[in-house]
């Protein structure tokens, strides 16, 4: 599978780095190796969810918990727990990193992922959500750390968006 | 049987436990009832309040995390029963109010007014213990088995389709939710 797993690494160990000690994912392609990183971590809880949007759920118990969390995720799952967001996370100020991955767009393949990616950016926008993409993996680390910084700061949700470039090897 | 009334019969056990309500009526008795800092209402977002639960029961494994949930929210997620039972956390008592009825938004009746059946619901999505329970003497039993017996535990009470006049309480959301958070902290150091 030409998911990408030095990227996955990089992602993971970014992570790790920031102390996030619970992941909620619902699998997908480009995700794989993340998940199974987390599911083998013995420092880590991976929660692997039915709808994404349990997701916010999740990651608002951690944060209440006073324990970091991340969310893996494919932008229609992203457009799947916008509800959550809005009511959950945005109303009691919740940080959630959402790790998402960016399907739909150059380069896509499959019929059915492509939708998703004309509207990713303009509703993150609209919710007023800090997103970064990620397309390299040399800026990966320090990414996920000042995004998280962020959402720990401001107490809201941001948002990276993981790119065919960064996950798929071709 | 009135959730007022199941309420009130634990309420004392709940000073121990982490709760957490679903909006409206469920979350304006509790706190008719006298707000703590330990429970947590989430006056929207219906569905997550058992995912909320879930997040704390696991972070959180010395406490006692008690989900207030009911009918129409659950239904609005019934995958976090399935999320739930895959982790099972002993730690997590789920207690699903069942007016058959979205009280709060005008009383329209749902899917459990026609035949749904939640405890079943629970019990095949994995749940390790699900029942249901029509008086209060039956509810404080339940709940107090759940926690004795340090198991996942669906608890569906059986309740009638009323509750307070309004929903709206003196305590804000921002409030309940860093008082809630400072508790858990309080907690750790402790």
């Amino acid at each position: 599978m030409p998911v990408s797993l030095a990227a996955s690494k990089v992602i993971f160990e970014a992570l790790k780095e920031c102390d996030v000690r619970l992941i909620s994912a619902l699998p997908e392609t480009w995700l794989v190796h993340l998940i199974r990183m987390a599911d083998d971590d013995p420092q880590v809880t991976l929660v692997r969810l039915a709808k994404e949007e349990e997701g916010v759920g999740l990651s608002a118990g951690a944060h209440l918990a006073g324990v970091k969390s991340a969310m893996l995720m494919q932008n229609h799952g992203f457009l799947a727990s916008i509800n959550g967001i809005v009511s959950f996370a945005h109303l009691y100020k919740i940080p959630l990193l959402m790790l998402i991955s960016y399907r739909g767009t150059f380069g896509e393949r499959d019929p059915w992922q492509t939708q998703g990616g004309n509207v990713t950016e303009s509703i993150l926008r609209s919710m007023a959500i800090p997103y970064s993409i990620l397309d390299e993996p040399g800026v990966v680390a320090k990414r996920i750390r000042q995004a998280q910084t962020l959402a720990e700061s401001s107490l809201q949700p941001v948002a990276l968006l993981l790119t065919r470039d960064l996950m798929w090897e071709e | 049987m009135l959730r007022l009334d199941c309420m009130r019969a634990v309420y004392s056990e709940l000073e121990r436990c982490l709760v957490v309500t679903i909006m409206g009526a469920t979350a304006a008795e509790l706190h008719s009832l006298g707000h703590r800092p330990n429970f947590f209402y989430l006056q929207h977002a219906m569905g997550l309040a058992s995912s909320t639960g879930l997040g704390l029961a696991l972070c959180l494994p010395e406490q006692k995390v008690v989900v207030l949930d009911g009918d129409g929210s659950l239904l609005m997620n019934l995958g976090s029963l399935s999320t739930m039972a895959r982790y099972r956390p002993g730690n997590l008592a789920h207690i699903v109010f069942d007016n058959e009825s979205l009280l709060s938004v005008g009383g329209f009746p749902t899917a459990t007014s026609t035949g749904t059946d939640l405890e079943g619901i629970a019990r095949a999505s994995g749940i390790p213990k699900a029942l249901t329970v029509r008086t209060v003497e039956d509810f404080k039993t339940a709940v107090r088995d759940a926690f004795g017996q340090n198991q996942l535990t669906t608890i569906v009470a059986k309740v009638k389709a009323t509750g307070p006049a309004g929903y709206v309480t003196d305590l804000s959301l921002l409030e309940n939710r860093f008082q809630f958070r400072r508790h858990i902290q309080s907690l750790k150091r402790s």
